[in-house]
């Protein structure tokens, strides 16, 4: 059961991601890409992780895809995009796409193929994410995310007012 | 309970959005067009680490894929910010447009 | 050895009373300067002379007066407790000399010094820098006392430089006229020249030695074995590369060609300098090392030579002069060849002799001549001179007494000491031939020179006749005292007084009696003929002259020796310089290679600069390519 939906999000996933890149109209990019955020959070969920899950459709699709229509709305980008010209870069970007693709292949396949997983109860609850996050091994980055926030806040603000 | 067997074909489906991500990023001009790319890669990213975490037993992967998150709000804010700020400057959204540093 | 407490003392005493007076010339000279006419300078640089020689006196006759030891020599050694130089078995100390040898030098420098800085006083009362040039004086004085004191060869060397810069510095004293600012360069660089050859000497007497204190050197050259003529042993290097040094700093061939540019320089300059001392340091050298120059049979021979050659060279230029002070230089580069002749065969004790003797003469006579031009109002040239013998009494008086000395006319000082020269050279004809006609052509131009300036008519003019006055006392004193010197000078047996110090069996010269006669008769046609050709019948030097006429034209230009130095020297260095050196290798090489360097740098970044496009999608695959190539690095290595 959880196989077949595990593939069917998948390829809603692909297919969400090729529109992403193929559509003209940014507008259409972004909610082609929510598409693609959502169903990675079901594949989240698949995969035993609720809480990122969740996380991924708060955050990701929730705010931050909302943050990029706004500015596309902002910004009235309605316009078509041009054709690009080069299309040299495209044939380099494809050779170093398929490089890429072998390597990960590479050490993605080394690192599966080991023996690895324990026949322990895999539990990736909130609660247990909560004792992991606030452990002394992770609480101090978790703190200092809080002040990298307040910096991209300022920042953000700083870099959009009209006149400093 | 031990991993599902579709474990590896995440791992894979994490490679091919992110390749997707990449080529995005290439191929177009629009700058807002290719932050979305870049998040785009993020996932990937991300899909990869709780596949791990899954197939290793741990924690730790989606721990890190908490933090990306972060990270990614934070930058995404700040780049709509700069976008903004550069779509005032030159009144266009084209990324060859911005070609200061040639030379 | 000898224990002495004021003999430790009183040697630094004289060395450095005229130091001090440098010092307080050089530091408070802008004080002295307020009052215009400068006076203070000139006093406290002859008190300082003055004191020098007393103590200097005081110091010999207490060497005198101490027990001597078993070998006959005395001498004392004070010296300062601390070392100069240490450098493994090689040690230097600051220790001077004092035996009968620099005794006689100390008093000559310091007495006959003393008597020029009271002449300065007159000489140098109009000139505008009187501080200046007293401080030179002194600072002299002091440099050449450290030469003759020394104990080792080190700090002789330090005396030997110094003198040569003082020399530099007083003959470019009119630096604003530009002969004499050249003149000064060419003697400190043909000096230096020599000096090279000192430094080598040095170096390889200590290689091959071990030592470079004087009285070890003396005490040891007797062990080594004698080297014959054309062996070219330790002792025969050393004592030549050591005379090289001498040849420049006493204006012998072939380092001759400063002394009579030198005449650029006030003329006390001349006489206390290119006379009486600087000039003799050469053969004081000689003489000091003789032991170790008896040893080498080659070095001795190219001494004598060199001397004899020179002598006759210089005094066939003299003859065709016509500047007072040429005439009195070459004369001088002439009587030094006697000295080297001297002591090339043998005779240090005569060589010291006729030092001590020319000192006197040669010093009047620069002096007399200063004498002349200052009556002139400052003009040079004898050939505008004439019948000065009635107008300045004193300068002709005491200048008569200095030619006839030179000439070497018995009971005058020049008498006893060339007589001398000429015996110990009689066991080898050709240089007592050539010293023989070099005696007869030496009293032919100083009488030429004293008939042309005090005897005729007067030829300058009627306005130069107007002021022809005499001297004022303080330059007619040092005359007369240097003409008593010059005339009973010769009867100190110097010869005796310093033998010990070559430490030779007492060889007994050979004694011809017919030899002071001959001399005499030699010196007396000299002045006959110039009686003769200049007073009686000037008409028939013209027709005399001419079968000679290209010789004298050779004489007249110098033997063209500064023409050879300009072409094969002068040219050669400096066009290498400019051309090779210069262009070739700082401009070309150097310059370029480092202007190459930035060159290539630039070139290659221009090279590079296609690759900042400006394009971020550029910039992003080349982020991807460099991962990618970091990640298959990782892989598969």
């Amino acid at each position: 059961m959880d196989a077949i939906l595990f593939y069917a999000f998948a390829a809603i996933a692909v297919l969400a991601a090729v529109v992403v890149i193929a559509q003209r109209n940014p507008i259409y990019s972004a909610f082609a890409l929510v598409v693609t955020l959502c169903s990675l959070a079901v594949i989240f969920g698949l995969l035993g992780s609720p809480f990122i899950a969740a996380l991924q459709v708060i955050v990701y699709a929730g705010a931050i895809m909302v943050l990029f229509l706004f500015v596309l709305m902002l910004l009235n980008v309605r316009r078509e995009e041009e054709h690009p010209e080069a299309r040299g870069g495209r044939t380099l970007a494809g050779i170093g796409l398929a490089l890429v693709t072998l390597l990960v292949l590479q050490a993605g396949s080394v690192l599966v193929r080991s023996e690895r997983s324990p026949s322990l109860e895999f539990d990736a609850s909130t609660t247990r994410m909560a004792e992991v996050l606030f452990s002394p091994h992770f609480l101090y980055a978790f703190e200092a995310t809080s002040i990298l926030i307040l910096a991209a806040l300022v920042g953000a603000v700083v870099l959009a007012k009209k006149e400093l | 309970m031990d991993q599902p067997a579709f474990v590896p074909h995440a791992v894979l489906l994490s490679l091919i959005l992110f390749s997707i991500g990449t080529l995005g990023v290439f191929l177009r001009r629009n700058v807002i067009t290719v932050l979305m790319c870049i998040e785009l890669m993020l996932n990937g990213v991300n899909l990869a680490f709780v596949a791990f975490s899954r197939s290793w037993g741990t924690l730790d992967g989606q721990v890190l894929v908490f933090f990306v998150m972060v990270v990614a709000a934070a930058e995404a804010s700040v780049g709509l910010a700069i976008v903004i700020a550069l779509h005032r400057h030159k009144d266009t959204l084209d990324l060859d447009a911005f070609d200061l540093m040639k030379g | 050895m000898i224990d002495d407490p004021l003999l430790k003392v009183l040697p630094f005493g004289v060395l450095l009373l005229p130091l001090a007076g440098f010092v307080v010339l050089a530091l408070f000279g802008d004080w002295i300067r307020r009052d215009k006419e400068e006076t203070g300078a000139g006093i406290l640089a002859c008190s300082t002379a003055l004191v020098s020689f007393g103590l200097a006196a005081w110091s010999t006759w207490r060497l005198q007066g101490l027990v001597a030891t078993e070998a006959g020599l005395r001498f004392f050694r004070p010296y300062l407790g601390f070392e100069w130089m240490e450098a493994g078995s090689f040690r230097v100390a600051y220790s001077l000399l004092v035996d009968p040898l620099s005794c006689v030098m100390m008093l000559v420098v310091t007495g006959v010094g003393s008597l020029i800085h009271i002449y300065s006083l007159g000489y140098m009362a109009h000139d505008e820098d009187k501080v200046r040039f007293f401080s030179y004086l002194n600072l002299f004085t002091f440099f050449m006392l450290l030469l003759v004191l020394a104990g080792n060869l080190p700090l002789m060397f330090v005396g030997w430089e110094g003198v040569g810069l003082c020399s530099y510095l007083l003959i470019g004293f009119w630096y604003r006229k530009e002969s004499a600012s050249a003149a000064g360069l060419k003697a400190f660089v043909v000096n230096r020249v020599g000096d090279a050859g000192l430094i080598l000497g040095m170096v390889f007497m200590f290689y091959a030695f071990g030592t470079l204190d004087l009285v070890d050197i003396a005490d040891n050259a007797g062990s080594l074995a004698p080297e014959a003529l054309w062996e070219f042993g330790p002792a025969t290097i050393a004592c030549l590369l050591l005379f090289v040094g001498a040849t420049g700093k006493s204006a012998q061939i072939p380092l001759h060609v400063w002394l009579p540019d030198a005449m650029e320089g006030p003329t006390p300059v001349s006489a206390l300098i290119h006379a009486a001392t600087m000039v003799t340091a050469g053969v004081y050298m000689v003489a000091r090392l003789g032991p170790l120059y008896h040893v080498s049979e080659t070095a001795m021979a190219t001494v004598a030579v060199v001397g004899a050659a020179t002598a006759l060279m210089a005094a066939t230029i003299a003859l065709v002069q016509t500047d007072i002070k040429r005439v009195l230089a070459y004369s001088t580069v002439s009587q030094l060849g006697y000295m080297f002749l001297a002591c090339g065969v043998g005779a240090f004790g005569v060589g010291v002799f006729h030092l001590y003797t020319h000192a006197f003469f040669k010093a009047l006579l620069f002096l007399g001549s200063g004498s002349v031009i200052h009556a002139m109002s400052g003009e040079q040239d004898m050939r505008e001179m004439g019948g000065l013998r009635t107008k300045i009494p004193w300068t002709y008086w005491t200048f008569l007494v200095g030619t006839l000395a030179i000439a070497g006319i018995p009971f005058f000082a020049g008498f006893f000491s060339k007589d001398e020269i000429l015996a110990a050279t009689l066991s080898h004809p050709v240089l007592f031939g050539i010293g023989l006609f070099t005696a007869l052509l030496t009293a032919f131009y100083m009488a030429r020179l004293l008939f042309l300036t005090f005897f005729g008519d007067f030829r300058g003019g009627h306005e130069r006749e107007h002021h022809l006055h005499e001297s004022p006392w303080v330059m007619i004193v040092p005359l007369v005292l240097l003409a008593v010197g010059s005339a009973v000078g010769g009867f100190l047996k110097i010869p005796h007084i310093v033998e010990p110090v070559f430490r030779l069996e007492e060889g007994h010269l050979p004694h011809a009696a017919w030899l002071p006669r001959v001399a005499t008769l030699t010196a007396v046609f000299g002045i006959v003929a110039a009686f003769y050709l200049y007073l009686t019948r000037p008409e028939v030097r013209a027709v005399l002259a001419r079968p000679f006429r290209p010789a004298l034209r050779v004489f007249a230009a110098k033997y063209y020796w500064d023409e050879v130095y300009d072409a094969f020297v002068r040219r050669v260095v400096v066009g290498g310089s400019e051309r090779v050196l210069w262009k070739g290798v700082d401009v070309s090489v150097i310059d370029g290679a480092v202007n190459g360097v930035g060159t290539v740098t630039g070139a290659f970044a221009q090279l590079l600069r296609p690759l900042q496009t400006g394009l971020v999608r550029h910039y992003v695959l080349l982020v991807l390519g460099g991962a990618v190539a970091l990640l298959g690095w990782i892989l598969w290595s």
